[in-house]
C-alpha cells in the first residue's frame, strides 16, 4: 500500500484497502474557518445532535476576514466564537490566531499518521507531516462534527520524485509550481499525490510545507511526504498528541510515477490565469507590476520571510510598488520581529500585516484595481481572484516576489545588487 | 426525477472565485449568494436564468475553493443540474451533499450549444438535447453515491445514520 493507503487502511479498521473502494475513516481533526464554519454549523444543528463528537478534535480558525473586516465579517466570527464556546471545541480568537496551515502545524495540532479533514480546499498542507489531510465543504465538516467518521473514496497515489539539488533561489513553491506547470490544474484530480527523492530529503519543513499546500492546485485530494529526521525535528516539543508513522510498502502500486531533475528547475512564475500557466524566471520578459504579496497558507512561515528579509536588506521597495507582507501567524510574526526581518521589511518601504488570510482571496488588506498586476506568493491566481477582474496576479516564490518588490518587474533575485 | 431547461455553456476550469467571488462571501445567506452566480466570468447570467436552466461546462468544473457557497448559489439561482465533462473533487462532494446534481459526459458536453434545451433524466443519466435531437447517457454514480442522493443529501444520511446507531 501506498503511504496514503497505509494511513486510510489504520482509520477505516481495515488491514487493507485499494483505490475506488468507498470507506468510512474516523477522523483525528475536523477544521474550519469564519467562511465555510457558519454553513458548516447550521448544517449541524440540522442533523439533531447536541455534542461534537469530541471538542478536542474540533478547530475553528476565523482567519479570512478577521480582525473584522466589516460588519458580516463580524457577525460570522460570532457565529464561530459562540458555538465553540458552547461546545468547549478548540477557537482561535485574534491575538493567537493565525493562518489556518500555519498554525496547526506549528501548535502541534497535527501529527503524522493522522486523517484531517477542513472545510478549506489548502487543508492538504498537512500532508508535509505525513498526515492523510484534505479539504471539504460545509456539510461534510458538519457530519464529521457530528460522528466522527466521514465518508471517502481511497484514491490511487501518484508518485512524484525529485533527483538531484536545487540550484540557489530554488524552493518548494518552484517544485510545485513546476509540477503543477507539467501536469496541469486536473492532472492530478482525485489522487493522492507523494513527494519523494534526493530533493525533497533536503527541502526544508516549511518548504514540505509549501508543497503539500498546493496539491489541491493540481485537483489532488492530498499531497503527502514520508515522515523522516527533519519532521520528527519539527514535531520535538511541538506535537500535542502521541503519532504512528506510516511508510509506503516497497512494492506499493503507483497509478503513475513521475521523475523531475531539481537541478534543472528555475524559480518559477505561474502567469495569469491558471497555476498550471508557469514560466521559468528566465522567460517572463518585462512585466511592470503595482503590487508585491509576501505571506499566505503558502508561503508565510519564518524561512519565507528570511528569504525576503536577506533581499530586502538595505533595498528600497519601487516607488510605483505597493509592497504587502503578512506573517502566518502570531509565532512567525515574533520570531520575525526578533530576527529583525521586520524592522527591514518597514525601513525597505514595504507595510507588515498582522496574520491574516486578507489578499489572497480578495478580501481585504490589498485589492487589486483595474488593470494592475500583482506578484504573489499565494496559491491562486484565477480571474479576479485578488480584485478586479481586469487585474492580474503572478504566482511565484518570496524570491521572485521580493526582488520584484524592488525592481518595479517581475524579476530573479540575481538581479538584486548588493 | 426528470430535468428540462436551456443551457449556458462554459470552458474548462470554470473555478470557485468565478461561480461566486470570495468577496460575497462575508454572508452565508443563499439568496444573497446567488444574486451574484457566476459574476466574475458571466456579468448577465443572473439576470438572463431562469428556473430550471441547466450549466454545461467542458473539464475540471468547480475548481479552487472548498466554498460550498458555490453549489449553493448555482442551486439556489434555479440551475436544476450540471453537466460537465469532469468535475472537481470537492465541488462534487459537496453538490451531492447539498442536492445540486451533476452528470459526466463529454459527448454531451461537445454535442451541445448555449440556449440549446436539455432533458435529463437523473435515475438512468439519459441526456436529451431537444434542440439538436441527440441523445447521450452519463456516467453512472457509484452506488454509496446513490445512496447519499436517495437519502436528500448528508444531513439527511448523517440523521438516518445515527438513529440507526440508536
Amino acid at each position: 500500500m501506498t503511504l496514503a493507503e497505509k494511513i486510510l487502511a489504520a482509520h477505516c479498521g481495515k488491514d487493507r484497502v485499494s483505490p475506488g473502494q468507498f470507506i468510512s475513516a474516523k477522523v483525528d481533526v475536523v477544521l474550519s474557518n469564519d467562511i465555510t464554519a457558519p454553513i458548516a454549523i447550521r448544517e449541524f444543528k440540522k442533523i439533531g445532535v447536541k455534542k461534537v463528537f469530541d471538542p478536542a478534535k474540533v478547530i475553528m480558525v476565523a482567519d479570512h476576514f478577521v480582525p473584522n473586516k466589516d460588519i458580516h465579517s463580524a457577525e460570522q466570527a460570532k457565529i464561530l466564537r459562540e458555538f465553540s464556546r458552547e461546545q468547549g471545541s478548540i477557537f482561535f480568537e485574534v491575538g493567537q490566531m493565525g493562518i489556518e496551515h500555519v498554525l496547526l502545524p506549528e501548535q502541534g495540532l497535527v501529527v503524522p499518521g493522522d486523517v484531517i479533514v477542513g472545510a478549506d480546499s489548502h487543508t492538504c498542507t498537512y500532508g508535509a507531516v505525513g498526515a492523510f489531510a484534505t479539504g471539504m465543504g460545509s456539510t461534510d465538516i458538519a457530519s464529521a462534527m457530528a460522528t466522527g467518521e466521514i465518508w471517502m473514496k481511497v484514491p490511487p497515489t501518484i508518485k512524484f520524485v525529485y533527483h538531484g539539488k536545487a540550484p540557489k533561489w530554488v524552493t518548494g513553491k518552484d517544485f510545485i509550481l513546476h509540477t503543477i506547470g507539467d501536469i496541469g490544474v486536473d492532472g492530478a484530480l482525485y489522487s493522492a499525490m507523494e513527494f519523494t527523492g534526493p530533493a525533497i530529503d533536503k527541502l526544508s519543513m516549511d518548504g514540505r510545507f509549501t508543497m503539500s499546500n498546493m496539491a489541491i492546485e493540481a485537483g489532488a485530494k492530498a499531497g503527502l511526504f514520508r515522515v523522516d529526521n527533519k519532521t520528527e525535528a519539527y514535531l520535538q516539543n511541538r506535537a500535542k498528541r502521541p503519532y504512528t508513522v506510516y511508510e509506503a510498502d516497497k512494492d506499493a502500486e503507483y497509478a503513475q510515477v513521475i521523475e523531475y531533475d531539481a537541478s534543472k528547475i528555475e524559480p518559477q512564475v505561474a502567469f495569469p490565469h491558471l497555476p498550471s500557466n508557469t514560466k521559468p524566471i528566465s522567460k517572463v520578459g518585462d512585466i511592470k507590476i503595482d503590487q508585491s504579496v509576501i505571506g499566505s497558507c503558502t508561503n508565510g512561515r519564518i524561512q519565507d520571510l528570511k528569504i525576503a528579509a536577506d533581499i530586502l536588506q538595505w533595498q528600497r521597495v519601487h516607488k510605483d510598488v505597493r509592497c504587502i507582507i503578512i506573517p502566518g501567524t502570531q509565532d512567525v510574526y515574533l520570531e520575525a520581529l526578533r530576527a529583525g526581518y521586520i524592522e527591514t521589511f518597514i525601513r525597505a518601504g514595504a507595510v507588515v500585516s498582522t496574520p491574516t488570510c486578507g489578499p489572497c482571496l480578495g478580501g481585504y488588506m490589498g485589492i487589486l484595481a483595474e488593470g494592475e498586476k500583482c506578484i504573489s506568493t499565494t496559491n491562486r491566481n484565477f480571474v479576479g481572484r485578488m480584485g478586479s477582474t481586469k487585474s492580474e496576479v503572478y504566482l511565484s516564490n518570496p524570491a521572485v516576489a521580493a526582488a520584484s518588490a524592488i525592481l518595479g518587474r517581475i524579476a530573479n533575485p540575481e538581479d538584486i545588487k548588493e | 426525477m426528470k430535468l428540462s431547461g436551456k443551457v449556458f455553456k462554459y470552458g474548462a476550469n470554470v473555478d470557485t472565485d468565478a461561480i461566486i467571488p470570495a468577496r460575497y462571501l462575508n454572508v452565508s445567506d443563499p439568496d444573497e449568494l446567488a444574486k451574484h452566480c457566476m459574476e466574475d466570468i458571466d456579468t448577465e447570467f443572473v439576470s438572463k436564468v431562469s428556473k430550471d436552466d441547466i450549466i454545461v461546462a467542458t473539464t475540471n468544473f468547480g475548481c479552487g475553493s472548498s466554498r460550498e457557497h458555490a453549489p449553493l448559489a448555482i442551486k439556489t439561482v434555479g440551475v436544476s443540474c450540471v453537466v460537465a465533462k469532469s468535475f472537481a473533487r470537492i465541488f462534487m462532494r459537496n453538490a451531492i451533499n447539498i442536492g445540486l446534481p451533476l452528470l459526466e459526459s463529454a459527448e454531451a458536453v461537445d454535442d451541445t450549444d448555449a440556449g440549446d434545451v436539455l432533458e435529463v433524466e437523473l435515475e438512468s443519466g439519459k441526456i436529451v438535447n431537444t434542440t439538436k435531437n441527440q441523445t447521450f447517457t452519463a456516467k453512472a454514480y457509484p452506488e454509496f453515491m446513490l445512496e447519499l442522493i436517495e437519502a436528500g443529501g448528508l444531513v439527511e444520511y448523517t440523521k438516518r445514520k445515527i438513529s440507526a446507531k440508536g
